[in-house]
């Protein structure tokens, strides 16, 4: 990465106009995928983005400049745009002395995704398409793909407080999607792992039992009947259930969502905002997690924080400048998708904790309802709360016994009312294994999310069953 | 972008014997400035650029891209493509687009003015838009932020197989997302406008639909379930007819995960449905007189009055399916190889505005905006389920606000069920235009 003192130098450039503060965020991106579909490995593919993104602050104006010429001459460039953007008069020099700084990595990749031969990668694509036709009743399996993705990124970070910091992270995805036919048209089903491992990632992971998964859900639906229209109690397993937690409060507590009052949760600490069992944690430092990292990307190391303890609100996620405004410490959550952008409050690991109920019985405990096995994406409007995911493998509950396969639907509800009513936690906490990639005001970032199963008394199920 | 278009071609001309290469570069300067109460809240302006280099051996392909146009990372690129094109399984379909004389549409998509615009005119156009929301109506109680953004791109893609062709487009946008409050409650809403150049920008009209958006869903409640018939306003729509063109793809359809597959000739929609792809058309956002492989956009009709006609093409799927590309090759930018797409879908128009639509119709749920279209509509099973917002409709006039609710089908029964296409075809940002759409028979979710 950069040499300190050009590092230096490009600041004391970026505050020259009278900045307040200036950071250099550098980023060095590798990445390589290999896809699978119909058959045939279409395409490997290679890419490179490297760069560095300078921001300065001038009371609440942030100017921003990016570039992709490492040189000297480009970065001091690219300095002097964000200090023009930032529009400051002041003037005179302020010197900067940068302090290494060095965060523990909450895991140590041991086989980095350039050192591993491409045949190999392109074998397990071969393998999962293989182990997807031949799985037990795939005579109905008529499509697969599959996609490997590994990313190496290293950056590094640099700013006017003297902070200087390096993080280097390797992640690896894998991916099966399953397309069945049968008499009532086509169903998919899809199964993935995503970790922040090298390839080692493989030593753990069955790309067969992926595969399988993937086939089994697809050929489930086939039998899929439309999911109920309308509020009914909802059972989530345990792992990526937890996007609900994502959607329904995680990015109602984003300090930048709370100082604009454009959150539910604005001015809410202390209170209780959901059921006493709900203790919901973000944590970035969670070993080999999708969402983990040794530091954010404005150099703050990874911490674990608790939001909800027992119901009640205790703390928001921030980023460095919303946490500068409010005096405090940032809590780590400091993300951009890469170099070209600006950095936000983003979450990392979210998940809710365990409680002490047995799954099955919380299932027998409830006469009607929905059981939601897997779950898709979703999105919410933080200042409403309202929310909706997708269930992407779904059973009706009868008589407290999980019945039917359904279609796929929407869910939809509001943050604190769903929090509310969630009236039991099971003990069977798992992360989910497919981690996943969260949108915001443009930009994506990787996240992981998990927690126990659960009931909900009451939740809009959008299918089209009467 | 003649120096783009020479980069392109040195590297298509470094192609070995049995070798067949494609590159793509491009370029673009961008400026985004966000507005938070009168304030700017962050200014950012920068230029990038990169190439994409596919490379064909073998019946082989292989793909790599880096962000960067210097000399030596290009031929990095180059053998790092040539490198995967290895490993892929060998198919006789593949192949690079080739001349094919088809004459490409002169389309005029550049804007001089745009790169003489002061940025202080730019912050003053967001500064003006988020004044013009919060004093639309006392209920506003914040603007959460106001944008200005404009980008200028240029692009060239040559290949070894006589391919050169060059594009260039601008384009700039504001936008608000207000916040409306009454006693407790707090509604949410945005509005923009969009154009080539600044000239073309609206901010009335922008602020007034931040407005209305917000304002109109104050005091909504959630409905008791029923099935109703829903109007779909334009923006929503365009939502819809971007799924729609994923299974009108012919690359789905050879691949089997297409509802469509097997049904040309039949029909498939209601008869007020004529569906056309027509990059061409200089009013469409997605307008290109070339495709991602360099060949003419042209276009390619795909229902006509309720009858599926074709699907859309790029060179390795026209091949496989045995018909010549409709110019339909689409890319993410030089981080991806060429796929296959739509640019710009729009439906025929009918003779009713949206207020004859809903008088026709009488009662209903007019929706206005909806969430979740990434989770909850399944373009291979065509289950559709999304999250909604919007007006009841009582006595063909605009009734109580709603939320929280669901409105669901399939894409099948969608087709089928449309009862009224509007007559105010806007062409919106994405793929696709936006026109006033009637469903009957749609399963709307609440209490």
């Amino acid at each position: 990465m950069l040499d300190p003192a050009v590092l230096r130098r490009t600041l004391s450039t970026a505050l020259r106009t009278g900045g307040e503060f200036a950071e250099v965020f550098v980023e060095d991106k590798r990445t390589s995928s290999a896809r699978l579909d119909d058959g045939r490995v279409e395409e490997l593919t290679s890419g490179r983005d490297r760069g560095a993104g300078i921001r300065v602050v001038v009371g609440d104006t942030t100017g921003f400049a990016h570039t992709s010429d490492l040189s000297e001459q480009g970065l001091e460039q690219a300095a002097g745009a964000a200090a023009a953007a930032a529009r400051s008069g002041g003037g005179g020099v302020r010197t900067v002395a940068l302090t290494p700084t060095s965060a523990r990595r909450p895991y140590e990749p041991r086989i980095a995704p350039e050192d591993v031969a491409k045949p190999r990668k392109v074998d397990l694509l071969l393998r999962a398409d293989h182990a997807a036709r031949s799985a037990s009743g795939a005579g109905a399996v008529k499509q697969v793909s599959a996609a490997y993705v590994d990313a190496h990124r290293r950056i590094q970070v640099a700013n006017s407080d003297g902070l200087l910091a390096a993080d280097d992270v390797v992640r690896t995805r894998f991916g099966v999607t399953a397309v069945a036919v049968g008499d009532t048209g086509m169903q998919t089903g899809y199964e993935a792992v995503a970790r922040s491992m090298g390839f080692e990632i493989f030593d753990d992971v069955d790309v067969d039992e992926v595969a399988a998964k993937a086939t089994a859900r697809a050929l489930a639906k086939l039998a899929a009947r439309p999911a109920p229209s309308g509020k009914v109690p909802v059972v989530i397993a345990a792992g990526r259930g937890a996007v609900l937690f994502h959607e329904a409060c995680g990015h109602g507590l984003e300090a930048d969502h709370i100082e604009k009052r454009s959150s539910v949760y604005h001015g809410r600490v202390g209170e209780m905002v959901a059921s006493p069992h709900v203790t919901l944690v973000d944590d970035g430092t969670m070993g080999s997690e999708w969402g983990a990292f040794a530091i954010d990307d404005e150099g703050r190391p990874a911490q674990r924080n608790v939001l909800i303890e027992n119901g009640m609100l205790t703390d928001y996620m921030w980023d460095f400048l919303r946490s500068r405004k409010a005096a405090r410490p940032s809590s780590g959550n400091g993300r951009r998708q890469s170099y070209q952008d600006l950095p936000m409050v983003r979450m990392t690991n979210t998940y809710l904790l365990g409680g002490t109920e047995d799954a099955d019985e919380i299932v027998r405990q409830t006469p009607h309802g929905v059981y939601v096995a897997s779950m898709g994406g979703g999105q919410v409007t933080p200042a409403t709360g309202d929310f909706v995911f997708g269930m992407t493998e779904a059973y009706l509950i009868e008589d407290g016994e999980i019945t039917h396969p359904l279609r796929d639907a929407n869910l939809i509800g509001n943050g604190p009312a769903v929090l509310r009513n969630i009236d039991a936690v099971a003990g069977d906490f798992a992360m989910a294994s497919s981690g996943g990639m969260c949108g915001k005001n443009g930009q994506s970032v990787p996240v992981g999310m998990g927690q126990p199963t659960l009931r909900i008394t009451g939740v809009t199920v959008g299918g089209t069953a009467r | 972008m003649t120096e783009l278009l020479e980069l392109a071609s040195r590297v298509a001309g470094w192609a070995r014997d049995g070798e067949q290469v494609e590159a793509y570069v491009s370029r673009r300067s961008d400026t985004d400035v966000v507005i938070y109460g009168g304030e700017i809240e962050s200014l950012s302006s920068a230029t990038s650029e990169g190439v994409g280099v596919r490379v064909l051996a073998s019946g082989r392909q292989g793909f790599a891209y880096a962000g960067s146009l210097d000399p030596s990372v290009v031929e990095e690129t180059l053998a790092e493509a040539r490198d995967n094109a290895g490993f892929g399984t060998p198919d006789e379909h593949l192949g690079l687009a080739g001349p094919e004389g088809v004459a490409a549409a002169e389309l005029d998509l550049w804007r001089d003015d745009l790169a003489s615009f002061p940025t202080q005119a730019k912050i003053d156009l967001a500064l003006e838009l988020e004044r013009r929301v919060r004093a639309g109506d006392p209920r506003i109680s914040a603007v959460e932020s106001s944008n200005y953004g404009d980008g200028a791109s240029e692009s060239a893609v040559a290949s070894s197989t006589g391919i050169a062709a060059t594009t260039r487009r601008t384009g700039c946008h504001v936008s608000a997302y207000a916040l409306a409050g009454e006693g407790d409650e707090t509604q949410t809403g945005g509005g923009y406008s969009v154009g080539r150049s600044p000239a073309d920008l609206d901010i009335g009209e922008a602020a007034t639909d931040a407005v209305e958006r917000s304002t109109r869903l104050l005091g909504a409640r959630k409905p008791p379930s029923a099935r109703v018939t829903v109007v779909l306003d334009n923006r929503v729509a365009t939502t819809l007819l971007a799924v729609l063109a994923g299974t009108l793809n012919g690359e789905s359809v050879l691949k089997g995960r297409s509802l469509f597959a097997n049904r040309v000739g039949e029909e498939v929609a209601a008869g007020a449905v004529s569906l056309v792809e027509d990059p061409t058309n200089p009013d469409a956002y997605g307008a290109s007189a070339y495709d991602a492989e360099g060949l003419a956009c042209r276009p390619v009709v795909l229902i006509s009055d309720g009858v599926l006609q074709g699907f859309v093409y790029n060179t390795h799927a026209g091949r496989r399916a045995g018909v010549p590309s409709t110019g339909s090759a689409v890319r993410a930018g030089f981080k991806s190889a060429p796929g296959v797409g739509c640019r710009a879908l729009s439906l025929a128009p009918g003779t009713e505005s949206q207020a004859e639509i809903m008088a026709r119709i009488g009662e209903g749920l007019l929706v206005q905006g909806v969430s979740g279209v990434h989770s909850g509509v399944n373009p291979v099973s065509g289950d559709f389920s999304v999250g909604a917002e919007g007006l009841m409709i009582r006595d063909g006039e605009l009734a109580e606000p709603v939320r929280e609710i669901t409105v669901a089908s399939t894409i099948q029964r969608m087709l089928r069920d449309v009862v009224a296409v509007g007559n105010d075809v806007t062409w919106l940002p994405g793929s696709a235009a936006g026109v006033t759409l009637a469903i009957a028979g749609m399963s709307m979710s609440g209490a």
